[in-house]
């Protein structure tokens, strides 16, 4: 995330030079807006584009007004999202009696890795992470499986009772059978207690297959598939040979997403792994970061003693346990921008 | 026959929907090579109909026991099933918890939307007002960070800044306040599960606008800019009325969804000390049916009753949307 925030003061004050972008620049050159000065610079006149007519000059001085209230609304907001990233950064490597004294607030104080250390030392979590990658990977290639496929189908005007699926799949989005009968089934399907019942329930989201039907739609070219038809090709090998090549943009955002999804999630695993040596990352952390507060008993001094120790445990675990995800976003933003999900439900 | 349809088809409207009247008529026959023709699809198909099934369609038919008189192992259908009628709804509207689980879920709800709706709209029509496209970008990536963080991260983070020992307090005691555990007082759990909320997934939710907004015509801009229209006056009358659409299929699906909490965020945020605002619906069926000593009936009874009401809502917004602009989901 620091390193995040530089790259975009780097940016934001090139974007700056070139072309008067006033107001979100100096807002955004970091975390010292104060200092730096709300006086947003009124420079250059310079780089303006003419914007056509004349006798603007009053709505100019206007606009010019709001982009720079624009930007400074946007750069604090910046803040807020990244500041509290960033104290969990500077916090994980400072001492955890400076950081109770209120002290780490901007930067680290008196480096520390302890807590970095006891992580490496907690075989749980390790345990834990391999689970959630084991789970993870499972359930992204169960789902390309089912979703892409699946998404073609119903992207075709020709699929039989094309309708009568779509009602079918919408219906589970609006309406669900709720908690106590999902358990009840999947523990029928004799799935609890078992890797199945975190992986299985997730292989399949109704969004992401009409994200997908959407994409088909808008981005495979009809002309191709009719040329292959009349060149004798047959709808699986179509698919196989045509299609799915050119489905890599949604291939990537769908596993992406069952990913992080996958990743994420606890709430099935708490209610059916009983197994500790099942339990992904989230599960562990769980028992990490949400110990509640009113279950720490002991005298003062203790529960001093027990945070001191514990929190730095959890920033270190936010850290490691977010990092992979928090890598992988900048792909999907690449793709995600298509106001793909909801046009998909209209027809 | 074929053949024939191939033909038929490009000429004009009225000839292709006589083709298709007549292929109505036809039906049986040639619904069957169609079939016969197109049974790959159908395949594609099959293994996400399963899933949707097996995980969607079966707990919707276990939603029998709601109606009965059911115990953890027995069948829903079987001699010995006693049926209760309604008596499980009746037993939920008469529990003491019931008023308190309405207002909770329903306040939570709707203080989340008012300021978890807008918001998103605003960030996008901001971030489509800034000048440099490279610096919304990476305000945009900056802003959709969070999204991806996990909810038990989420809530450990909540502790990190608001525990008894996290920042907001250590800073607080360094200034000679009283420490203050805003995890064990009622009066904290809303705002700060709906603040957190909103830190996570504004950013999220402003991709939809954005994407909208970015298929605004240059043209109609210029055209303002001609007129003499401020940047504002352009956010007012160009940009905004381009999102409406979106914006009401929005608000539909965020009404069906003001009694929708879920129990994942909730449940990990409680403490004894806040229980009393922070018990849900939807935390409450999990604990009714699936802790201590689980009443699945009842517990399904009070799902049901959720769900039956989020529908309820959807319907009545999409009516509402439909009759005073043409917006709907269907």
């Amino acid at each position: 995330m620091v390193s995040g925030s530089q790259t975009i003061q780097k940016n934001a004050l090139a974007a700056a030079a070139k072309n008067t972008e006033k107001g979100s620049a100096p807002v955004l050159a970091g975390n010292k807006v104060e200092k730096a000065g709300v006086p947003v610079p009124t420079k250059g006149k310079a780089g303006r584009k003419p914007q056509g007519g004349k006798g603007l000059k009053k709505s100019r001085v206007g606009d010019r007004v709001f982009y720079m209230i624009n930007g400074i609304i946007l750069g604090l907001l910046a803040l807020i999202v990244l500041y509290p990233l960033y104290f969990i950064i500077i916090a994980s490597i400072s001492d955890p009696d400076a950081v109770l004294a209120g002290k780490v607030v901007l930067a680290p104080a008196q480096l520390t890795f302890t807590g970095f250390e006891k992580i490496m030392e907690r075989t749980d979590v390790w345990r834990g992470y391999l689970n959630t990658i084991i789970y993870t990977v499972i359930t992204v290639l169960l789902s390309l499986i089912v979703t892409i496929p699946a998404g073609w189908a119903l992207s075709r005007k020709t699929l039989p009772g094309k309708k009568l699926w779509m009602v079918y799949f919408i219906i589970p989005m609006f309406f669900g059978g709720g908690l106590i009968p999902f358990y009840n089934v999947m523990s029928s399907l004799h799935l609890v207690n078992t890797i199945w019942a975190i992986i299985l329930p997730s292989i399949l989201s109704v969004w992401n297959l009409f994200m997908t039907k959407t994409f088909f739609e808008s981005s495979i070219p009809d002309g191709l598939i009719e040329a292959a038809k009349i060149d004798g090709a047959g709808h699986f090998y179509t698919f196989g040979m045509i299609v799915l090549p050119l489905a890599k943009a949604i291939m990537a955002v769908m596993a992406l997403y069952y990913a992080v999804g996958q990743w994420n999630g606890y709430f099935n695993a708490m209610i059916f792994l009983q197994d500790e040596n099942k339990y992904p990352l989230q599960l562990v952390l769980k028992e990490i970061l949400v110990a509640s507060e009113s279950t720490v008993g002991g005298s003062g001094e203790t529960i001093l003693e027990q945070y001191r120790l514990a929190n730095q445990l959890k920033y270190a675990s936010v850290i490691v346990s977010s990092l992979p995800v928090l890598m992988l976003f900048p792909f999907v933003q690449k793709y995600f921008a298509q106001g793909v999900m909801i046009g998909s439900l209209k027809e | 026959m074929r053949a024939k349809t191939k033909l038929a088809a490009p000429v004009d409207g009225v000839g292709a929907r006589s083709v298709k009247r007549q292929k109505n008529r036809l039906g049986g026959k040639e619904r069957r090579k169609r079939l016969r023709e197109n049974y790959p699809f159908l395949v594609m198909l099959l293994p996400a109909a399963i899933v949707v099934f097996l995980f969607s369609y079966l707990p919707i038919y276990g939603i029998l026991i709601a109606f009965q008189d059911f115990m953890p192992g027995d069948k829903i259908f079987s001699d010995s099933t006693i049926w209760v009628g309604v008596k499980n709804f009746t037993r939920f509207f008469t529990d003491v918890q019931f008023w308190p689980l309405m207002k909770n879920t329903f306040l939570l709800c709707i203080m989340g939307f008012i300021i978890g709706f807008p918001l998103p709209i605003l960030v996008a029509l901001m971030l489509n007002a800034l000048k440099g496209r490279k610096g919304a970008k990476w305000l945009q990536t900056i802003f959709t960070a969070p999204h991806f963080i996990s909810l038990v991260v989420l809530v450990g983070m909540l502790q990190i800044f608001f525990g008894r020992y996290g920042l907001v307090n250590n800073v607080a005691a360094n200034l000679g306040f009283e420490r203050y555990s805003y995890f064990l007082e009622s009066s904290a759990f809303r705002p700060l599960y709906i603040l957190s909320s909103n830190w996570q997934d504004f950013g999220w939710s402003a991709v939809i606008y954005i994407a909208a907004l970015s298929n605004v015509d240059p043209q109609q801009h210029e055209a303002a800019i001609m007129d003499g229209a401020s940047r504002f006056q352009r956010i007012r009358y160009v940009d905004f009325p381009a999102i409406l659409p979106m914006v009401s299929v929005m608000l539909i699906m965020s009404i069906g969804g003001l009694m929708g909490v879920g129990y994942e965020k909730a449940l990990l945020m409680q403490t004894d000390g806040n229980l009393a605002v922070s018990e849900l619906i939807a935390t409450y069926v999990y604990k009714r049916g699936l802790t201590g000593v689980p009443d699945q009936a009842y517990a399904t009874a009070i799902g049901l009753f959720n769900s039956v009401i989020n529908v309820i809502l959807l319907i009545i917004a999409n009516k509402t949307s439909k009759k005073f602009s043409q917006n709907s989901l269907w």
